[in-house]
């Protein structure tokens, strides 16, 4: 039951400051659920953000919805999940309930201008930790090389590169 | 716009968009804007601008807010639930049937691959908003918050607040000096 509370309180947290969502809100997932709560190991961490990719749906439900049941089961994906839409849902039922100052507002247009390029470097840093645990010795480097040419000069698209990714690890590492 | 039919263009958005949130915009443009012609083109790109000001992911905002615009509660909550149960339900099912074999050599060794391509996606992510921000002001809070991130270890919560705060001093102290100086 206490954890059922933490797993809550943590995703309510997450929903709260997740500007720019995706790939931004990552490290304050890192922090919470790896780092101060240890629910989940890093490696397994970044399994779920490639899960997230090949599944349909937003990163930041599909992360909720796997670390809710990986800590307590189906009943701590659906809190983990509520959680994290409670704040982000009321927020904007208010702003579309009175409308309009919202967007004019002064205070908002000059915050977000402060916010937007604070998200390259929580995209950035959130990069810099996924690497270090991905890259494990001088193979991953070149298959890492590999993935980034098929997806800037092929353009193929990031599922594809994902499933031979998977497929490239299964040659080289088993 | 009946709160069903809301909930089952979303729930068909949801089911078949991969990639994140950002992928699912112009499939919402196509199903609310050019199909079923319940929301207005130039409404749907201020919707957008509102939902990616506010915390959370935004095709959740995007659904909650357009559901209230056209059917109130009822359509905030039958959209919202649209759109989130597709994930919650695949999500479960791989967490269910597949990760139970994550211990198994062969797994292991397809993730070690995976978790590489990850990094490829998230890097070119970032490399992409970073185009946008290389404006000396942008590129100080760019620099700022990875060094805070990374050589200080502080909390994503007191980044994402020092940047707001950090925005909204420069750019207020800023109007003051230019309106001194206009008169």
């Amino acid at each position: 039951m206490t954890l059922l509370v933490s797993i809550f309180l943590a995703f309510l947290t997450i929903g709260l400051v997740s500007f720019g969502g995706g790939y931004a809100m990552l490290p304050l997932f890192e922090r919470i659920v790896v780092l101060d709560n240890a629910w989940l190991s890093m490696e397994r961490f970044v399994d779920m953000i490639a899960i997230s990719q090949v599944t349909p749906g937003p990163i930041a439900i599909n992360s909720a919805t796997f670390i809710g049941y990986q800590t307590v089961g189906v009943l701590g994906a659906a809190v983990a999940t509520l959680g994290v839409v409670l704040i982000p849902v009321t927020l904007v039922l208010s702003v579309a309930h009175f409308d309009r100052s919202f967007q004019q507002s002064r205070i908002v247009r000059r915050v977000l201008v402060g916010l937007r390029p604070a998200l390259v470097g929580l995209i950035m840093a959130s990069v810099f930790s996924v690497a270090t645990s991905a890259i494990i010795d001088w193979k991953s480097v070149v298959i890492l090389g590999v993935l980034l040419l098929m997806l800037v000069r092929v353009k193929a698209h990031p599922m594809v590169v994902i499933v031979l990714s998977g497929l490239l690890g299964m040659v080289v590492y088993s | 716009m009946s709160a069903w039919k809301l909930f089952f263009i979303y729930l068909k958005v949801g089911a078949f968009t991969f990639g994140g949130g950002y992928a699912m915009i112009p499939v919402f443009e196509r199903e609310l804007v050019m199909k079923h012609h319940v929301i207005k083109p130039e409404s749907f790109y201020d919707t957008l601008v509102i939902c990616q000001s506010l915390p959370g992911a935004i095709a959740v905002n995007f659904a909650a807010f357009t559901g209230y615009k056209l059917r109130g509660y009822t359509g905030a909550f039958a959209s919202v639930l649209g759109v989130i149960l597709p994930s919650f339900a695949m999500i479960l099912l791989v967490a269910v049937f597949l990760f139970r074999f994550v211990e198994e050599p062969l797994f292991e060794a397809f993730f070690k691959g995976v978790r590489l391509s990850v990094v490829a996606l998230m890097f070119l992510a970032g490399w992409k908003m970073f185009k946008r921000h290389r404006s000396g002001f942008g590129l100080f809070i760019i620099a700022i918050t990875l060094s805070m991130l990374l050589g200080f270890s502080a909390h994503p919560i007191i980044v994402v607040v020092f940047a707001g705060v950090f925005g909204y001093t420069s750019l207020t102290v800023k109007a003051v000096v230019n309106h001194d100086a206009s008169r």
